[in-house]
């Protein structure tokens, strides 16, 4: 296998190039540390573009598609530089590769989320695009013993200065791997844009149409087999006790599997595995957190309101000013807990074998999946391999790999692969709740009602403490507070936490 | 064994009488289309037609299609009305994360099936048991109006 690795191009990234397995060309664009690595690596199915040798062009997609578009906006950024018709692009899932698909907006690590996917890709994808341009132009300049300058590309073909040779980008793909990746690429100025910026077409749009798309739970594993679960409804508690011999009559019952905190039963299809574990009938020991009801978090939420907590923003005394003040409108606003509640039900199908672990799976965060399932079945991370969907909605409840985690220790001694999916009851008890949140809202007006001071306490569970533990609880429910006002005014912003927001133990 | 015409096909089934028509299309007969949203007939997902009709495959024992035409998403688009549908909703482009769209799509096809110009009244009252998370609504109700233009012109 032939591969390339170029200078510097962001100080920060390489572009990559490679022979592709079948022939034809693969572009990848990965972190500096990593260049060296892949350079020696054996396989190279982790570019961002490959096209073959009859001219089919696939973008691998860093992101997820949720339905938010970034399986038409990413490709858009790659064929806009690449010069190929977005209808003549084929998308694909991404593997798992916090290396090779991390987001640049989200401290590159492989998560779709906060709307960063296009700022995030926006210039390493464009980067591919037009390497890849480049090294087709340049293998089509030494075919015809020319000044690659003396080419341009149209749609798919690198066409000569007097239009009279033309050569599609397929037959150009083999030469073109042995092509050094350029220095540097020239990405094209913004009113050269004939992509970016137009309302394109979806391209995810026929197979969610026609029934073909395929989700996680669409996943086909030869072999297969269909379980469902219940989990201890109370974080912390324990499966006590359920009625085996019952599960084990059920019709169409293959197997059930007992974990420390769910019973899970297998059957031959869905149905056998949902009768099965109703006939279960399983009993709970609910732990610690057996009588903590949502009346007692609110309370803890509405003493913490009354604390000063971190200060995010403190401008102009605003305090003073609010406690002198003449008008003062104070509220209190609430958020509930909310499930996420996605159409497609959280599912997960895995296999086990001696070669490692399958999983197939629609996720935000192909990468974390990888990490928890290698640590919960004691593997090499490069022994898991993620095989991502499309997602029946995400809206943060993919952002989780709670679902993943229990369907990996469900498999990990089976013989043959399973299809784990949630029943809705099961989808809605177990969601990882947005958080419930108490906020204290304070102005002081003028003699006209304009605000003059303003004061903003924010009360809630903190989301980023649980994998940054030592940052502090406060630190991250205020991170979206430091916007400005629509007005100028004395400002006090600050925080108060005594929750950090639920997560399984990974 | 349960006999049923299945898309067309003569088919037939060994598997418990009581057993949701969904889980029988999609574990024992491999098609995927047609989703599994709430299993309670709450969210229109598993919408499939028996006979032509829209039913909710989720609460619909096998035993109710025996000697019946099933279609799912997979074979609606033979009908001219299913494929007009089908072509609006690719015209439109009214999918997002388009979990529920088989759904909403094999609803409309029965909804125009029975009324060929469906005021906004109809449509938002014979598309009701169908759920969209992602908020498609709008454009679904645009798809259905230009198909029925389209069986209108034929």
């Amino acid at each position: 296998m032939n591969k390339h690795v170029m200078a510097d191009l962001s100080r920060r990234r390489f572009l990559i190039a490679s022979a592709a397995a079948g022939g034809g060309l693969m572009i990848g664009y990965i972190p500096t540390s990593l260049a060296r690595a892949y350079s020696d690596a054996t396989t190279s199915l982790d570019a961002f573009v490959r096209i073959d040798r009859q001219g089919k062009v696939t973008i691998v997609s860093p992101m997820a598609e949720m339905g938010q578009g970034t399986y038409t906006s990413l490709p858009m950024l790659v064929a806009e530089e690449l010069d190929v018709d977005l209808d003549d692009v084929t998308v694909d899932h991404a593997p798992a590769s916090d290396k090779l698909y991390g987001n640049p907006a989200l401290g590159n690590v492989q998560v779709t989320g906060a709307s960063t996917s296009v700022r995030g890709f926006y210039l390493p994808l464009r980067k591919a695009g037009a390497a890849a341009k480049a090294m087709l132009v340049a293998a089509a300049a030494e075919k015809w013993s020319v000044a690659p300058d003396t080419l341009k590309t149209e749609m798919g073909f690198v066409v000569d200065a007097s239009g009279d040779r033309r050569l599609p980008y397929g037959e150009l793909a083999d030469a073109a791997a042995k092509i050094p990746v350029p220095a540097d690429v020239a990405l094209k100025d913004p009113s050269q844009f004939r992509i970016i910026g137009t309302p394109a077409k979806r391209l995810d749009v026929k197979g969610k149409v026609d029934g073909s798309a395929a989700f996680g739970i669409d996943a086909k594993v030869p072999g297969m087999k269909v379980a469902t679960v219940a989990a201890s409804p109370v974080f912390g508690g324990k499966l006590a006790s359920f009625n085996e011999e019952a599960v084990r009559k059920t019709p169409g019952v293959v197997d059930v599997v007992r974990l420390d905190n769910a019973v899970a039963v297998i059957g031959d299809h869905y149905w056998a595995a949902k009768t099965g574990l109703e006939a279960a009938a399983p009993v709970f020991d609910e732990g610690p957190h057996a009588n903590m009801t949502t009346a007692d978090i609110v309370a803890a939420l509405v003493k913490a309101s009354e604390r000063t907590g971190a200060i995010a923003k403190n401008e102009g005394d605003a305090a003073k000013v609010l406690s002198a003040a003449p008008r003062k409108v104070e509220a209190t606003y609430e958020a509930p807990f909310l499930a996420h509640a996605t159409m497609e039900p959280m599912n997960c199908t895995v296999s086990v074998s001696e070669t490692g672990c399958d999983v197939w799976v629609g996720t935000q965060v192909p990468a974390i999946c990888q990490q928890v399932v290698a640590k919960a079945l004691d593997l090499p991370l490069d022994k898991v391999r993620i095989h991502n969907h499309l997602l029946g909605g995400g809206f943060g409840r993919r952002l989780e790999a709670d679902f993943v985690l229990q369907a990996a220790l469900i498999a990990r001694n089976l013989k043959y692969p399973v299809k784990v999916i949630w029943s809705r009851e099961e989808d809605i008890q177990h969601d990882i709740y947005r958080p419930y949140y108490y906020d204290r809202i304070a102005a002081a007006l003028d003699d006209d009602g304009m605000p003059v001071a303003w004061s903003h306490r924010i009360v809630g569970s903190s989301i980023f403490a649980r994998w940054a533990r030592r940052s502090s609880r406060t630190g991250s429910i205020l991170t979206p507070s430091t916007a400005r006002p629509i007005c100028p005014m004395r400002l006090r912003i600050s925080a108060s936490s005594s929750f950090v927001r639920s997560r399984p133990e990974f | 064994m349960i006999e049923f015409t299945f898309n067309g096909k003569p088919t037939s089934v060994d598997v418990p009488e009581d057993m949701p028509l969904l889980w029988v299309v999609r574990d024992v007969l491999g098609m995927y289309g047609t989703k599994f949203g709430c299993g309670i007939a709450q969210c229109g997902a598993c919408t499939l037609h028996i006979d032509g009709e829209a039913q909710r495959s989720c609460v619909t024992p096998v035993s109710e299609a025996a000697g019946r035409e099933i279609t799912t998403i997979e074979g609606v688009g033979a009908k001219p009305s299913g494929k007009a549908v089908q072509d609006a909703w690719l015209n439109r482009e009214v999918v997002q994360c388009g979990y529920c769209q088989s759904g909403q799509i094999m609803s409309a096809v029965a909804l125009l099936d029975a009324n060929p110009a469906p005021t906004d009244e109809d449509i938002d009252a014979g598309m009701t048991g169908n759920i969209c998370r992602c908020g498609t609504y709008i454009r679904i109700r645009e798809a259905i109006k230009e198909a029925a233009k389209t069986i209108e012109a034929k």
